[in-house]
C-alpha cells in the first residue's frame, strides 16, 4: 500500500520544492493554455485589423516600428474600418446574416417546441431513447449533414421527385443555391441545439398547473400562453441562443447550400481572407463581427454560469 | 392529465423524420450502384472499395484520427482540470475572465476563432501542419469537457472525499483514488465529445491548416464542391456510423456505471 503512494508522495515533494500548491497548478494550466490560445489571438487579430496590407509574409504592416532603438513609432490605419461602412457588401452582409439567423431561430423554435414538448410528455420508457435519437444527430459531421440536403434540394433530387410524383408540381422547384435553402440548412442543423434545453426545461414542469387550470374553465390554448410558455421561457432562451450566435457566423451552410446572392458575414470573411488574402480587412470583419455578438454572448455566459445546459448532453 | 395526444405523437414522429431521413438517404445511397447519387440502380459495395484505393482520402482520414486523438486527449487532461478549478474552488484570482474564457468558444462563431489562432501563429512564426490544428482543436474541446466535468461534479458527494482526507490521504491522491473513478464516465464523454468535435471539425481546421496537412473534412468539402458524388456518400456513412456507435457504447457504459454506483450504494446502506 506504501508503495502504491510513492508517485504521489514524490509529485507533492516537487510541487513543495518549488513552492506550488496542487490549487494553483490545476487552475494555472487551463489558465495560460486559455490565456495563450483564445486571449492572445483576439488581441493579434485587434491589432492586425489596424494595420496596411501590403504584399510580403505575413501580408500586413507591423504596427509597431522602432526608429533609431529610441521611439515607437505607432500607425493606426482606420480605413479598414472605414471600408466595412463605405462597402456596401459589407453592411449588406451583416444585416441579412443577422436577418437569416433572426428568421431561422424563429423557425426552429416553432418546429423544436412541439418536438421537445411532445418528448417531455412522452411515457417514460420511451423518454431516453428519444432524448438519445435528438443527440445522436448532434454528434454526427456538421458537414455531412449539410451535404445530405444538397442531393434532396437539387432540381433532380429527392424533395422534386416525391413532390412531382405525387402531383403537386410539375416543374422541378428551384430550391438549391437560394436564400430558401440556408434557411432549411440552418433549421435542420440547429435543430437539436433548441429541443434539448427546451426539453430539459419541459420535463421538470408541473403539469399538475395545466390541470388546475383546465379544472378552472380555462381553454387548452389559454393555458400554453398563460402558463406552459411562460413557465418554459429559460429553455426557450437558452436554445434561441444557442441557434442564434452560432447562426450569424455560420459559414458552410450558405457556401454549400446559398447561392452567389446569399450574403452571409462569415462566408464573405472566409473569401476575403482565402480568396482576397485581404488579412487587415478580414481581421476588421471579425473585430466588427465580434462586437455585434459581444452583447448576446456576454449575457448569454452570465445566463449559462447559473443553469447549465449542457448537463443534458 | 398527463395524457399523450395524437398532435403530440404526430410532432414527435414527423420531427423524428425531418431529423433522420436525410442521414437515411445518404446511407442508402452509398451503396447504389450508379454514379447519379439520385437514381437507384442495384445494391453495390464498389464505392467503399473505391475509397481504399483513393489515396488522398484514407491520408487525410489518418491525419484526422492522429488529430482528434491527440487533441481529444489532451483537451481532456485540460478540461478536467478547468472544469475541476470551476467546480471546487469557489472564487480565486482571475475567475470571471477564466469563466468567460471557457464559455465564449462554446458560441463563439468559427471563422473568428479559426482566423484569431491562424494570425497568431503567423505572429511567432509556428510551422503550420497537423501541430497547429491539433492546437486549435484542443482550445476548444477543453472548454466542452469543462463544461461536462463542471457540471457533475456539482451533483458530486463529497463527503467520501472528506473521508479519505481524513484518513491520511493527500489531495493528488484522493483525486486519483476517490474523485477520478467517480467521475469516470462524464470524463469519457467529454473525450468522446472532443473526439467527434475535432473530427467534425472543417472551418478551424481550413484556418490552422498547413502545407500537407488536409483533415477528412477538409478533403470532403473540396469534393462537394465539385458535385454529388457516391464516395462522398461512403465516406460519410463511414463516419457516421463510427459516430453512432461511439455514443451508443458510451451510453450503455454510462447506464451500466450508474447502475454499479446504485448497487454499491444500496450495498453500503446508504441508498436514499
Amino acid at each position: 500500500m506504501v508503495r502504491e503512494c510513492r508517485p504521489f508522495i514524490w509529485g507533492a515533494k516537487v510541487c513543495r520544492a518549488y513552492g506550488l500548491q496542487g490549487r494553483s497548478i490545476t487552475v494555472a494550466i487551463p489558465y495560460l493554455w486559455m490565456l495563450l490560445l483564445f486571449m492572445a489571438p483576439f488581441l493579434i487579430v485587434l491589432k492586425v485589423s489596424f494595420s496596411e496590407i501590403r504584399i510580403a509574409i505575413p501580408p500586413y504592416a507591423p504596427l509597431f516600428q522602432f526608429i533609431d532603438n529610441s521611439y515607437i513609432q505607432i500607425t493606426l490605419q482606420l480605413k479598414n474600418y472605414a471600408m466595412l461602412f463605405k462597402d456596401a457588401l459589407y453592411v449588406n452582409s451583416y444585416l441579412s446574416s443577422l436577418k437569416i439567423a433572426t428568421i431561422s431561430t424563429i423557425v426552429t423554435l416553432a418546429i423544436g417546441y412541439p418536438i421537445a414538448y411532445a418528448m417531455a410528455r412522452a411515457p417514460k420508457t420511451w423518454r431516453l431513447t428519444l432524448l438519445m435519437l435528438v443527440i445522436l444527430p448532434f454528434w454526427t459531421s456538421f458537414l455531412i449533414r449539410v451535404y445530405a440536403w444538397i442531393a434532396i434540394l437539387k432540381p433532380e433530387g429527392f424533395l422534386n421527385m416525391v413532390l412531382i410524383w405525387a402531383g403537386v408540381i410539375d416543374k422541378p422547384l428551384i430550391i438549391l443555391h437560394t436564400d430558401w435553402a440556408v434557411y432549411i440548412g440552418i433549421v435542420y442543423s440547429y435543430l437539436p441545439f433548441m429541443i434539448l434545453p427546451l426539453y430539459a426545461n419541459l420535463e421538470k414542469m408541473d403539469f399538475s398547473l395545466l390541470e388546475a387550470a383546465s379544472d378552472l374553465g380555462c381553454p387548452p390554448g389559454k393555458t400554453f400562453w398563460k402558463i406552459t410558455f411562460p413557465l418554459s421561457m429559460p429553455g426557450v432562451i437558452a436554445g434561441c441562443f444557442l441557434v442564434f450566435i452560432p447562426a450569424v457566423g455560420e459559414f458552410v451552410i450558405p457556401d454549400l447550400l446559398g447561392g452567389s446572392s446569399t450574403l452571409m458575414i462569415g462566408k464573405t470573411l472566409w473569401t476575403e481572407f482565402f480568396s482576397n488574402r485581404d488579412w487587415p480587412l478580414s481581421s476588421a470583419v471579425a473585430v466588427v463581427l465580434l462586437l455585434l455578438l459581444v452583447v448576446p454572448i456576454v449575457w448569454f455566459q452570465r445566463y449559462q454560469a447559473r443553469r447549465n445546459i449542457v448537463d443534458v448532453v | 392529465m398527463k395524457k399523450f395526444t395524437t398532435f403530440n405523437k404526430l410532432s414527435i414522429i414527423l420531427g423524428f423524420s425531418f431529423l433522420y431521413i436525410p442521414i437515411i438517404l445518404l446511407v442508402i445511397y452509398s451503396f447504389n450502384e450508379s454514379r447519379l447519387v439520385t437514381v437507384w440502380a442495384g445494391f453495390s459495395t464498389k464505392w467503399y472499395g473505391e475509397l481504399l484505393q483513393n489515396q488522398g482520402i484514407v491520408g487525410a482520414a489518418v491525419i484526422t484520427l492522429k488529430v482528434a486523438f491527440l487533441a481529444s486527449t489532451l483537451a481532456t487532461i485540460l478540461g478536467t482540470m478547468a472544469g475541476f478549478a470551476m467546480a471546487r474552488f469557489g472564487h480565486f484570482r482571475g475567475r470571471t475572465l477564466f469563466n468567460g474564457m471557457i464559455y465564449a468558444p462554446l458560441v463563439m462563431p468559427e471563422v473568428i476563432t479559426g482566423l484569431s489562432l491562424l494570425l497568431m501563429f503567423v505572429a511567432i512564426s509556428f510551422n503550420r501542419g497537423m501541430w497547429t490544428i491539433t492546437l486549435a482543436h484542443t482550445t476548444f474541446a477543453m472548454c466542452y469537457v469543462a463544461v461536462v466535468i463542471q457540471s457533475r461534479l456539482t451533483s458530486f458527494d463529497r463527503s467520501i472525499e472528506e473521508a479519505a482526507m481524513d484518513l491520511g490521504c493527500t489531495p493528488l491522491k484522493t483525486f486519483f483514488v476517490i474523485t477520478l473513478p467517480i467521475i469516470m464516465p462524464a470524463v469519457v464523454s467529454g473525450w468522446l465529445l472532443s473526439f467527434t468535435l475535432s473530427l467534425d471539425d472543417l472551418v478551424i481546421a481550413s484556418f490552422t491548416t498547413g502545407p500537407g496537412a488536409t483533415t477528412l473534412p477538409m478533403k470532403i468539402y473540396s469534393m462537394v464542391r465539385l458535385g454529388v458524388t457516391p464516395e462522398i456518400n461512403a465516406v460519410s456513412t463511414i463516419m457516421v456510423g463510427l459516430v453512432a456507435s461511439g455514443v451508443v457504447v458510451a451510453s450503455f457504459l454510462h447506464k451500466r456505471s450508474e447502475a454499479r454506483i446504485a448497487k454499491a450504494e444500496v450495498m453500503a446502506g446508504n441508498a436514499p
